[in-house]
């Protein structure tokens, strides 16, 4: 009678640890996001201008340096810091001063900002100052767009594609 | 011990006890926590190496291998999956179960610093080792994981470009990142096991393997969750929606959600400080340290039983330095030693027989020498009456025994019951100083001080040196392995010794055969 208690005693114990790890290791659910909401990802790494203008070398300062290092320029070596600014539905979501990376501030300025949003119809206008300006921005671009429910709509920017990529 | 820690130590052993009679003590898994951890450990490797050899571990191929395993090798693929993530989440389970009960216990502070310390990086790397397995499965899970991991490590900024722009939609994926999370899934957990292994260093015949029985019970349960209740993925992971809805496996993710209610900087800070705080754990106030075990050469033949007995690898055999006839003497590593006192039971000199001066053995606590060890036998001895006079030695961790003592019941406290040379059982029987003897200590196959009930009960047996000898009467010896609770056991069993010795009598020793009494002053000669 004891053994049978303690055999039962094992069952119900192994029966107990079956459930801990069968009710926890992909139940309850979590809802990350509300299922009538959508996503705007703000991200892009840009490397703004440089903080000034590059001198053109003299013939004799280009000759001075080792033969494999010659450049005919001297620049600054820091970036200027970006702005960036994001309108939505009328309304400014985000502006920001994004200071360039590295030690010496020589590399490129990055963001990246979610915005959850209902879905539906959104405008979005994206700007960006990558120079000295001090004024207004140097891209911006807007559109209308329908953002269905649970959508990951991204902004990117590419200056080599001539500005700011909306997918 | 503080009211809380008692508190929760008195909870660990109700739920033990209730194990106890069902698994039996030499079962318990709760006495195997690190054992079984081990042995998840390997069910996860072996299983692990399966799955990757089936698995295609490009980011574009990744999901459907692992539906390919799941699905058409249900049988073996499936059941290797199911298992590798159930044994991943028991290892979380019997880890941190290991971690509070070792807490409860009190048995991270001294000399035990080093596996507790060592033991906080282990618990990073199994749970960085759980998640980054997640990730390789590529399915919406994953794909959650992912974003939410890499958002949490780019609020610190230590990146060149934030690294979740490596899931910014499907174009921006690069396989790149998936195979380094491959590699990171390979790697860490290998670096683990080298963590689990340094962890162990500072114990002797650690327990790396759960007894037979209780793996194989183990490993049939998760067999059967694998079979009734298959791990399987949530949908492939798409960068262009967002993973509204995913199920967390709890044991490892719990803390991601968090991330949704707190700043990242804050939880990186609050991992910080908890880690931390682990790590300084056993230098936290209360501080208590006994004075570490000390060599007496002039006693010491160089016999090694504390070498076999410590617990704790804290002596070594060195070569003779003092010029006597032997070729060894023992070496005390004073900041391995927690002073249980179980090398001076083991120690053949530690008799109280002997009539050297002062009483010394070859190995002794500072704090509490085998000569104070007799003189408090024989205070608590003193004055007992009545029939079924009773002396109690009960370790220091075990329950209250002052509540014992009354006119025919004398107590004393060792660090340890396994200090208690046998050869003090024959003593106090044979002298008269009382009928009968009871060792109570903490609960059968878990001393505090690991191996302390084990050589005890040896040594009783007659199957490790020093033996009791077989003149005592064993009917006039009792145990008592208590532990906290339940509370009232070794009144139970005290009671029972004393009825046996009331029925028993007087103890009348025969008179012994005649023979040399031991050389005074001989230093190194053994009892028995």
């Amino acid at each position: 009678m004891t053994r049978l208690l303690s055999v039962l005693g094992q069952v119900v114990a192994y029966g107990l640890f079956m459930a801990l790890l069968g009710a926890f290791s992909a139940t309850p659910s979590y809802t990350y996001m509300e299922a009538d909401q959508a996503l705007i990802k703000l991200s892009f790494s840009h490397a703004a201008k440089r903080v000034g203008v590059c001198r053109s070398l003299t013939q004799e300062e280009i000759a001075a340096q080792p033969p494999n290092m010659r450049h005919s320029e001297d620049c600054p070596r820091e970036r200027l810091p970006l702005l960036v600014e994001l309108e939505l539905d009328g309304e400014i979501a985000t502006r920001r001063l994004l200071p360039p990376a590295g030690l010496h501030q020589d590399g490129a300025s990055a963001v990246y900002q979610r915005f959850p949003v209902a879905a539906g119809r959104h405008r979005i206008v994206a700007r960006l100052r990558d120079s000295a300006r001090s004024e207004g921005f140097d891209h911006e671009r807007a559109m209308e767009i329908d953002l269905v429910p649970g959508q990951n709509f991204v902004i990117d920017f590419r200056a080599e594609s001539g500005g700011f990529i909306f997918k | 011990m503080t009211g809380f820690k008692r508190r929760l130590k008195v909870g660990f052993e109700g739920i033990e006890l209730a194990f106890d009679k069902a698994f039996t003590p030499a079962w318990n898994p709760f006495y195997f926590l690190g054992a079984l951890g081990y042995f998840f450990y390997w069910i996860v490797a072996v299983t692990g190496i399966y799955l990757y050899i089936f698995m295609d571990t490009d980011v574009g191929g990744a999901y459907q291998s692992i539906e390919h395993i799941t699905h058409v090798q249900w049988y073996a693929g499936g059941v290797m999956r199911s298992l590798h993530r159930y044994a991943s989440d028991a290892l979380v389970v019997v880890m941190m179960l290991h971690l509070l009960r070792e807490f409860a216990l009190d048995r991270y502070r001294g000399a035990r610093w080093f596996s507790w310390f060592t033991g906080v990086p282990i618990i990073w790397f199994v749970f960085a080792s759980g998640i980054s397995g997640y990730w390789l499965v590529w399915d919406r899970l994953a794909q959650y994981i992912a974003l939410v991991t890499t958002e949490w490590f780019d609020v610190l900024d230590i990146f060149g470009e934030p690294i979740a722009r490596n899931f910014l939609n499907e174009a921006a994926l690069s396989g790149r990142f998936f195979t380094l999370m491959v590699f990171i899934h390979i790697f860490v957990p290998l670096f683990l096991l080298f963590v689990m292994w340094i962890h162990l260093q500072r114990m002797s015949r650690a327990k790396i393997n759960p007894p037979r029985g209780l793996a194989l019970g183990t490993l049939a349960s998760l067999l059967v969750l694998s079979f009734l209740y298959p791990a399987l993925s949530q949908g492939p992971a798409d960068l262009n929606t967002v993973p509204t809805v995913v199920g967390l496996d709890w044991f490892y993710l719990a803390a991601y959600p968090l991330t949704d209610m707190v700043p990242g900087l804050w939880i990186w800070a609050g991992f910080a400080l908890v880690t931390v705080l682990l790590v300084w754990m056993p230098w936290l106030p209360p501080q208590r340290r006994a004075g570490a075990a000390v060599v007496n050469l002039d006693h010491c033949n160089g016999c090694a039983r504390c070498v076999a007995d410590c617990p704790f690898n804290a002596i070594t055999m060195t070569p003779r330095s003092d010029g006597k006839p032997f070729a060894q003497e023992a070496k005390v590593e004073a900041r391995l030693c927690v002073a249980c006192g179980i090398c001076v039971g083991a120690c053949p000199p530690s008799t109280p027989f002997r009539r050297t001066q002062g009483l010394a053995t070859g190995i002794d606590l500072p704090e509490f020498s085998l000569r104070a060890l007799r003189d408090a036998t024989h205070a608590a001895a003193e004055g007992l009456t009545g029939p079924g006079r009773v002396l109690v030695f009960g370790c220091q961790q075990g329950p209250d025994l002052d509540v014992l003592r009354d006119g025919g019941v004398g107590v004393v406290r060792l660090p340890c019951t396994a200090m208690l040379a046998p050869s003090f059982i024959d003593y106090i029987i044979s002298r008269d100083l009382a009928e009968g003897v009871m060792l109570v200590g903490c609960r059968e196959g878990d001393c505090h001080d690991r191996q302390g009930i084990d050589w005890m009960e040896a040594r009783i047996a007659g199957e490790r040196d020093p033996h009791l000898r077989r003149r005592v009467p064993r009917e006039r010896l009792a145990r008592s392995w208590a532990g906290l609770v339940p509370a009232d056991k070794p009144r139970t069993d005290l009671g029972a010794l004393r009825a046996r010795l009331t029925e028993l009598g007087p103890y009348l020793l025969s008179p012994p055969p005649e023979r040399p009494r031991e050389p005074a002053l001989d230093p190194v000669a053994g009892h028995d």
